[in-house]
């Protein structure tokens, strides 16, 4: 079951936690999705809430809409490989900008870096 | 969009008490709202007054661009939050009250949805817990097929696994053709649910917005950003 942080939209949520399937394997290239009525149910949230997070990740081809079919996750492997970019970018980023707040120097932060691995 | 019901100046008065205050406010089709606020802030009277239960003292309220009345009712499902079932009754008595009270209740999804709500269509209605009584009253709303639901206080005082299940029962319920209004001061457990929301405080709409929106604008969930507002 999936925990919401409520003070961030729950469709930008939805879309980073099917990322993160996508890029971990969880979830496979070419697959089907659920329904959104399903997935609403399941995760307890809005169905509109649910299609917009779909209609999100049609807009960035990570899935694409069969008509009739129902949603199935793209076959792409540059875009599964980009996404894996993006995950990552994204977690340097909130590292590096909580260490600016902390007063880091670039330096310390690799050095602080290098001695945590 | 579509809408379905439309406020326009809505006031109420008991006696010099405004418990409605100009409320402007609609809602369109496919879509669940929540009119959230704390106790005393109009939430009941605004619900009574589109369920038909209650004139208007001034202003206006359509629903399907009627004014409340036998159509209206016709296609509003409205839980109460008092228990309005007769003491003698078993749960399969209720159903069959509803289904002789509306031509739009589905006997066969109220069954079902008794054994989802784990409900002994046996047992008398004076024996439920409080949450049993809850689950029972969303079954009874639920399980007409109307344009719009009016759900008052739907959650309160309701245990944590009655919750869940009244939680996705009203999700199963959804459809692109009707609405859903919940009256709730209990919003953490359902701003999930809601596409939009309306805060009402002693009378008036202080502050209302798609859900998703006020989220990233104001960088807080509804739960807190109400206990900022209030």
């Amino acid at each position: 079951m999936m925990e919401f942080n409520n003070s961030i939209p729950i469709y930008l949520q939805i879309i980073d936690s099917i990322k993160q399937d996508i890029v971990v394997g969880k979830l496979k290239a070419g697959q089907k999705m659920p329904s959104v009525r399903e997935l609403a149910e399941t995760l307890k949230v809005n169905p509109n809430t649910m299609q917009r997070a779909y209609q999100e990740l049609d807009r960035e081809k990570i899935t694409f809409t069969k008509r009739g079919m129902g949603t199935y996750l793209t076959e792409e492997e540059k875009t599964i490989s980009s996404l894996k970019e993006e995950i990552s970018q994204k977690i340097i980023l909130d590292f590096v900008e909580g260490m600016n707040k902390l007063g880091f120097s670039n330096k310390e932060m690799i050095n602080t870096l290098k001695e945590y691995l | 969009m579509e809408q379905i019901l439309k406020a326009t100046q809505l006031s109420k008065y008991f006696y010099q008490k405004k418990a409605l205050d100009k409320v402007d406010l609609s809602i369109e089709k496919g879509k669940i709202y929540g009119i959230l606020g704390p106790n005393g802030g109009g939430k009941s009277t605004f619900l009574k007054i589109a369920a038909g239960l209650l004139k208007p003292s001034q202003g206006e309220i359509t629903i399907d661009n009627e004014k409340p009345g036998t159509y209206t009712k016709s296609i509003v499902s409205y839980l109460p939050e008092i228990n309005y079932l007769y003491k003698w009754m078993k749960i399969k008595d209720a159903v069959n009250f509803f289904k002789d009270l509306y031509a739009d209740f589905n006997a066969e999804k109220a069954r079902e949805s008794l054994k989802f709500m784990e409900l002994e269509e046996e047992e008398k209605v004076t024996t439920l817990s409080k949450g049993m009584m809850g689950r029972l009253k969303l079954t009874l709303a639920l399980s007409r097929k109307s344009k719009v639901y009016l759900l008052d206080e739907p959650l309160n005082g309701i245990d944590p696994i009655s919750r869940e299940k009244i939680i996705t029962s009203i999700l199963d319920s959804y459809s692109e053709e009707a609405s859903i209004l919940i009256s709730s001061h209990l919003i953490y457990y359902i701003e999930k649910l809601l596409d939009y929301v309306f805060f009402l405080s002693e009378g008036r709409i202080i502050l209302s917005g798609d859900a998703e929106e006020l989220r990233n604008k104001r960088g807080m969930s509804i739960d807190k950003l109400f206990q900022e507002v209030f």
